[in-house]
């Protein structure tokens, strides 16, 4: 098991990233990379950011930022632990809670749209890992 | 959360007499030059000087309508400026009056930018009015429109929320011209709306609802409007399945036989609604593994009697196929002259394509790049999916 959200979570994520063949031919040639924004609520303490780097189906790098560390990229996810909790563990489809607000997705819209699938494989990959919840 | 969308629908023999009671002083109808050529545009502008509404028609649109063609009604939109848009025919027209109206609407948006993500502002400078021609598509009752990128050779949907018609006009009258080939064609659409909304991961007890009714009402009168365009009770009730499965689809979602539908239309340019027919059986066999139940409570409501699911289902793909024989259409892409050369040359972007397709997504069996490919060969060669 793998507390979420921590740093081992982010590797673990990677691995399993790496090891989806959907999400890879989904993502051939996607390039850009994510923040996942865990937004503190009544479990969680304090925000937490999970940095990913995509680049043609592969996750190069990820991990937690450090407490206050701020990093620019391509497109973030964002909502409260309690949200993610609910898209991990398949409760909660991704793509709807994008369209029902209750994630928050900022960057390029019409690119996400273009690979719908790969994100689709994406939030797949999150309920691949034994997550630990608070 | 969720929710269901969906415009006033108003339906039934002279439906289109409700143009009569609109306000207001101008209208753009958005057309083809088949629907003009057929005196339907003069019965809708007759109805609309009746409500002392003035109009004009752009009636250019195109099948599989462009990005250009939706641009040059954006032009008309900006110099006319109505309060009225109608979209008349079949989901080309229906789509490019819904697209254009929507970028008039929000003048700082892109095509691109009109995202399920993101909302957008209408019925500020006009409202728009769906009049249905066809039994398929549904256009005239989603929030979705389908525009083919002219630089990428794609077909890209966009979607928002807000973008409902105030009004669907469902005439069955509208639809008697509508040949035999068009009629099954478009027939097919409704089916493969109904079947890939019920099976899908976004659908709902509402959409559920309507999709239920709709297959029956297909199954039964499909056969009788192909073989009979004046069977009155037959057409109504296409024209009714038809928006009853655009409220259940539009209110979930469809699958892999639309990303294969979307792909093939844009690369080969044969019609949306006769690839969907083609694909639906391949695509009922496909997702046997993941939604047997379902599709066996789909075969229920046609008359089907099996208990075991996956016989169930798989007899839901045999009488699918049943029902194309019946409306003579083809049962693989190769007999819809797609050469074997022209496919290969032609198979990796088809692929690419459907795995990008928006519609694909939301198909309940995850698909790899390899089914994808696996199920085109069944598809080009007539042989079952049984992977």
């Amino acid at each position: 098991m793998v507390k979420f959200p921590s740093d081992d979570w982010a590797k673990a994520y990677m691995k399993a990233l790496n090891e989806n063949r959907a999400y890879e031919d989904a993502a051939l040639d996607w390039e850009g990379d994510f923040l996942f924004v865990i937004d503190p609520d009544d479990k969680l303490k304090q925000r937490t950011a999970i940095y990913l780097d995509l680049h043609h189906g592969k996750c190069r790098e990820a991990y937690v930022l450090k407490p206050g560390e701020e990093k620019k990229t391509s497109f973030v996810i964002e909502a409260p632990y309690g949200v993610w909790v609910r898209v991990i563990k398949k409760e909660l489809d991704a793509i709807r809670g994008l369209m029902t607000g209750k994630l928050k997705l900022k960057g390029d819209m019409a690119k996400v749209m273009r690979y719908t699938k790969a994100a689709q494989e994406m939030v797949n990959t999150t309920t691949a890992i034994q997550s630990e919840f608070l | 959360m969720w929710f269901f969308i969906g415009p006033k629908v108003v339906f039934g023999e002279d439906a289109l007499d409700y143009l009569e009671q609109i306000q207001g002083s101008k209208a753009l109808i958005v057309t083809d030059r088949v629907i003009a050529d057929l005196g339907i545009v003069d019965r809708v502008r007759e109805k609309l000087k009746t409500a002392g509404i003035e109009c004009e028609v752009f009636d250019e649109v195109e099948p599989d309508p462009s990005d250009t063609t939706v641009f040059k009604i954006l032009d008309r939109l900006k110099d006319y400026e109505p309060d009225w848009i109608v979209g008349l025919g079949g989901g080309s027209s229906m789509d490019a009056a819904k697209t254009a109206w929507v970028l008039w609407e929000n003048p700082e948006k892109r095509l691109e930018d009109i995202n399920a993500f993101t909302p957008v502002s209408v019925n500020q400078k006009a409202r728009l009015i769906t009049i249905t021609t066809t039994s398929g598509t549904g256009s005239e009752v989603t929030w979705a429109t389908v525009v083919t990128d002219t630089r990428e050779h794609r077909k890209m949907i966009l979607m928002a929320k807000e973008i409902v018609p105030f009004a669907a006009i469902v005439d069955p009258k509208l639809t008697l011209s509508m040949p035999p080939r068009l009629t099954a064609v478009t027939g097919l659409d409704a089916l493969t709306h109904v079947v890939e909304s019920y099976i899908n991961s976004w659908k709902n007890d509402f959409s559920d609802a309507f999709a239920m009714k709709a297959i029956q009402f297909i199954f039964e009168y499909l056969p009788r409007a192909y073989k009979n365009g004046e069977d009155m009770e037959a057409r109504t009730k296409m024209a009714n399945a038809a928006t009853m499965a655009g409220l259940s689809f539009g209110n979930a979602s469809v699958g892999i036989a639309h990303g294969v539908a979307h792909s093939v239309g844009a690369v080969f340019g044969l019609p949306h609604g006769l690839v969907c027919g083609v694909a639906l059986p391949y695509v009922i066999e496909y997702n046997i593994p993941t939604s047997a139940k379902y599709l066996a409570e789909l075969a229920e409501l046609i008359g089907i009697r099996e208990r075991d699911e996956r016989r169930a289902a798989k007899a839901l793909a045999e009488r699918t196929r049943k029902l194309l024989r019946e409306i003579e259409i083809p049962l693989c892409l190769k007999d819809l002259g797609i050469g074997e050369k022209e496919f290969r040359e032609n198979f990796e972007r088809l692929v690419r394509l459907t795995i990008q397709d928006a519609s694909s997504t939301l198909n309940p069996r995850t698909f790899t790049r390899e089914d994808i490919e696996k199920i085109y060969e069944c598809i080009y060669y007539g042989r079952e999916v049984d992977f």
